[in-house]
């Protein structure tokens, strides 16, 4: 403040205004500009906040548990999580040594999109135990729901070795939600976060380190 | 020496680039133009004081009641069954709902205190007298606009008051002779307040309402910079301009000066604000009614049901009226239109201010003692009336038998409210006779 | 012109100095007598106490439709405790208090509905609800058997039966000095009594308004932050007003 004393009577005559620059002028206004952004900006955050899932929202899509000893082999059941269909299938020996055989007719065989399934899934089979798969049926091209095909051949050709299809718009993924080259998705289905709390009770939307 | 040259030509490639910018929209839009006339060349008079902060800090709320409106309406549901919950709903699940909520419901009675400061404001200093008899009418829109906002936002928490607020105003409009039931029915879309009418009411407070209100602020302040602002000495700074410049020698650019100094109102506001939204929501049952945290039942009226504050001076002057007793030889059913009407009037009668006052000054600095008397008279009746609105009838107890036993709060509300009225059917006479003071050439301090 | 501005100042305090120093809330109960509810939000062990006789002797009939289980963690619970010791069966800790009783029965049974608690402390006030917590008795001629003057100062009628008699006793209205008198003590003494239901009148209160600690807290934080701006804005407009004489 101190300083600025001498400016003070250089900036209050007019004449010498253009050539001298106001320093308590500039300096409060700089300072109350910086603050002033600062609380408009922070004062901003509870409304954006306000937009984000509510505790009901969040309740909702609360972990969901499921009995999987009623799954017979080859057969699935579908779950709704967060609204959305998640898929629980019961693959045969036969399905699960299938999935082996046709990486080279798939974009991403090896599971390399981090975002599509947890690390604990990063497998051939994409699950935990190798016959229970769990997925979430939702395309990963424009959002449709694809119809189950688990069994080889029948209307799909006599090359289909069992997966699902989507009618939206024809993309092909096999018994891992493993995508399959030509079709309009660009990667493979997603996998949820989900843990075994025991032998047959399956806990979709938790990860074994309790994250939601 | 050589660095320097480097910044300053950056510095003015960069201005050429923003001059070059600003060109292309003004040749299209008059954006710098209208930066002209409206801030940095609409000179006001620099003898502002306290009284007119609450112009802008008027608008600031519109402001903020629009934003945190946009944000509730994404959450709340207009509809009987769900609206109660809907409100609790933000007040709880929703992450920060209850911040903007408060905001919101401390934002419409703070959207009074600044809009009755800022009418107080145009009273003391004449600023409804010509040339800005125009701008007064259109404040004269934005209040009445400002009410129906509130009265139709009151009834979404669809708590009791809410309720049975609505349901004493909307019967209100029964009371029109001929008509007045059907306008009733019409308003309500039911035979009683229901889901119908807080739908409807949903429409008027978050689109109809706002769109006009929003327009008539436009309009209030384009009329504004039209003839000028006024000043606390009354004195029209327009008549003694720089000879050369053409500016009005009492007058500085509004911007920067009065927008560093309203800034400066703006900041004490919010800490007002925030004192009330962060300890004191409720404001002691004035802000939000303790019976609006029940939800809405058609079968039980609260014991005690009155309404908001900023409405109980104009409450008061409805229950002050006795009704028409009727007249059986002419066949007029008894009615209580009066009340109504002197209510309406209560309100609408601000707009006939400009023509109403014959001084021959226009601020209450050069005014003489009558008119002082008068003012101060109004303003009592206004606050009397005020508490009063808040209170049951019997509060005050009953007079003896020589009163025929009347409410003692009652006779003292007719009192006032005939003191309330005067001011106005009074006021060509008093501010004629009064003896007012030589007005200035220029603005005192 | 000082003097003016001052009695106007002064007419401008005067015009909202009865809005503030009478409040509004519990009007509806004017007449009978309250006692001060010794309300503290920061006194989790008194709201954990309060939480437990709530879902145990309230939340049978009423319900807490707007409170979630799960809020009970800001008073120090942990999930699991909410899970073992408060949560009927198949509810999870995202779930609002609900109850499974018909409104309709209940209404059959009791004459009225009993109401959903959520938000009945800002209707009635703490003092409201402390008092009435306490101020049952025995009337025969009632038909729950139960008097309550603070539910009703007029004729002393309640719906509700004295659902917490075992551990307050009974207690008897004396007809000529209009006060309680323990006439069969219960479990709990008086002073025990009285502890419970300013525990369970506290945790009714945070139930009402959960946000309110943490409105507070902030509050302070805004106000330093503004007080700060005030400063530099208010040397701003100095720094721009010096010029104009």
């Amino acid at each position: 403040m101190s300083d600025n004393h001498n400016d003070e009577h250089l900036a209050s005559s007019q004449s010498d205004q253009a050539s001298s620059v106001d320093l308590e002028k500039r300096n409060f206004l700089i300072a109350s500009s910086g603050v002033g952004a600062l609380g408009c900006a922070v004062a901003a955050v509870p409304f954006v906040l306000s937009m984000t899932p509510s505790e009901r929202a969040k309740a909702a899509g609360a972990p969901v548990e499921v009995d999987v000893s009623k799954i017979a082999p080859g057969t699935m059941i579908t779950v709704e999580w967060r609204g959305k269909p998640v898929w629980i299938f019961n693959r045969t020996e036969d399905m699960t040594a299938e999935l082996h055989k046709h990486d080279d007719q798939l974009i991403d065989p090896d599971c390399t999109v981090e975002s599509q399934q947890p690390g604990y899934c990063k497998n051939t089979d994409r699950s935990i135990k190798p016959n229970l798969a769990v997925v979430v049926g939702i395309c990963t091209h424009l959002g449709c729901s694809p119809t189950a095909k688990l069994q080889p051949k029948g209307d799909m050709g006599e090359n289909w070795t069992g997966g699902f299809f989507c009618p939206c718009h024809g993309s092909k993924f096999d018994l891992a939600g493993r995508v399959f080259k030509g079709s309009p998705a660009p990667i493979n289905l997603v996998v949820p976060p989900h843990k075994y709390l025991t032998e047959n009770t399956l806990l979709i939307g938790v990860d074994t380190e309790d994250k939601a | 020496m050589i660095n320097e040259t480097v910044t300053e030509k950056n510095k003015s490639v960069l201005a050429n680039v923003f001059n070059d910018g600003l060109n292309w929209v003004d040749q299209r839009f008059p954006l710098t133009s209208n930066i002209k006339a409206h801030l940095t060349e609409y000179y006001a008079p620099k003898n502002f004081n306290f009284w007119y902060f609450f112009g802008s800090l008027s608008l600031l709320v519109l402001v903020l009641q629009i934003v945190t409106g946009i944000f509730l309406t994404m959450h709340y549901k207009p509809d009987a069954a769900l609206a109660f919950a809907s409100v609790e709903y933000i007040m709880r699940d929703v992450p920060w709902g209850w911040l903007i909520r408060y905001m919101h419901s401390t934002g419409a009675s703070m959207f009074f205190i600044v809009v009755y400061l800022h009418m107080f404001r145009g009273i003391i200093y004449g600023s409804y007298r010509n040339p800005r008899e125009l701008i007064w009418l259109f404040g004269v829109g934005i209040f009445l606009c400002l009410m129906g906002e509130a009265f139709f936002g009151y009834l979404l928490p669809w708590g009791q008051m809410s309720y049975w607020g609505a349901q004493v105003i909307v019967n209100l409009f029964s009371a029109i002779p001929f008509i007045g039931p059907d306008v009733s029915e019409w308003l309500r879309g039911d035979y009683l307040v229901s889901d119908a009418t807080l739908n409807r009411f949903f429409a008027f407070h978050v689109i109809a309402l706002p769109f006009v209100l929003v327009g008539l602020v436009a309009a209030h302040i384009i009329a504004l910079h039209e003839v000028g602002s006024n000043n606390p000495d009354g004195i029209e700074i327009k008549k003694l301009k720089d000879k050369k410049t053409g500016i009005p020698l009492d007058g500085i650019p509004f911007h920067p000066y009065y927008t560093v100094k309203d800034i400066v109102g703006t900041v004490v506001f919010l800490m007002v604000f925030s004192v009330v939204i962060f300890f004191a929501p409720e404001m002691g049952g004035y802000f939000l009614e303790a019976n609006n945290f029940v939800p809405a039942n058609p079968l039980v009226t609260p014991a005690h049901i009155a309404p908001v504050w900023y409405f109980t001076p104009y409450y008061s002057i409805l229950r002050a009226v006795p009704p028409f007793p009727g007249v059986s030889i002419l066949g007029i059913p008894p009615s209580l239109f009066p009340g109504v009407a002197a209510m309406g009037l209560s309100v609408m009668v601000f707009a006939f201010l400009p023509w109403l006052d014959k001084s021959p000054v226009k601020s209450i600095r050069y005014r003489g003692s009558l008119y002082k008397q008068w003012l101060a008279a109004f303003v009592v009746s206004f606050i009397v009336l005020g508490y009063l609105g808040t209170k049951p009838s019997n509060v005050w107890g009953q007079f003896g038998v020589w009163l025929g036993n009347a409410d003692r709060a009652t006779v003292v509300a007719r009192i006032f409210m005939i003191i309330y009225f005067a001011f106005f059917i009074l006021m060509p006479w008093y501010t004629k006779k009064d003896k007012t003071l030589v007005v200035p050439e220029r603005v005192t301090g | 012109m000082k003097i003016k501005n001052s009695i106007i100042k002064a007419l401008l305090v005067l015009a909202f100095f009865p809005y503030f120093t009478l409040p509004l809330s519990a009007v509806a109960n004017e007449g009978a007598h309250l006692d001060k509810a010794p309300i503290d939000a920061s006194n989790h062990a008194s709201l954990q106490r309060g939480a437990r006789t709530f879902i145990n002797s309230c939340l049978n009939c009423h319900s807490a439709n707007y409170m979630r289980y799960n809020r009970l963690l800001e008073i120090g619970l942990t999930e699991k405790q909410i899970k073992d010791n408060l949560l009927f069966a198949g509810d999870k800790v995202g779930d609002t208090m609900r109850v499974t009783m018909n409104a309709a029965e209940a209404k059959k049974w009791f004459g009225v509905a009993p109401p959903d608690l959520s938000v009945e402390v800002r209707a009635r006030g703490a003092d409201w609800m402390y008092s009435y917590l306490r101020s049952f008795y025995r009337d025969d001629a009632s038909t729950t058997g139960w008097g309550n003057c603070v539910f009703d100062p007029v004729t002393c009628k309640v719906s509700m039966p004295h659902v917490l008699y075992e551990l307050q006793g009974e207690q008897a209205m004396n007809h000529e000095t209009h006060a309680l008198e323990l006439s069969k003590p219960g479990k709990l003494s008086v002073a025990e009594y009285d502890t419970l239901a300013g525990d369970l009148t506290n945790f009714l209160a945070f139930m009402a308004e959960p946000t309110k600690q943490q409105r507070n807290r902030l509050g302070w934080f805004v106000l330093l932050f503004l007080g700060i701006l005030l400063v530099l804005t208010y040397k701003l407009k100095k720094a721009y007003w010096k010029e104009i004489h």
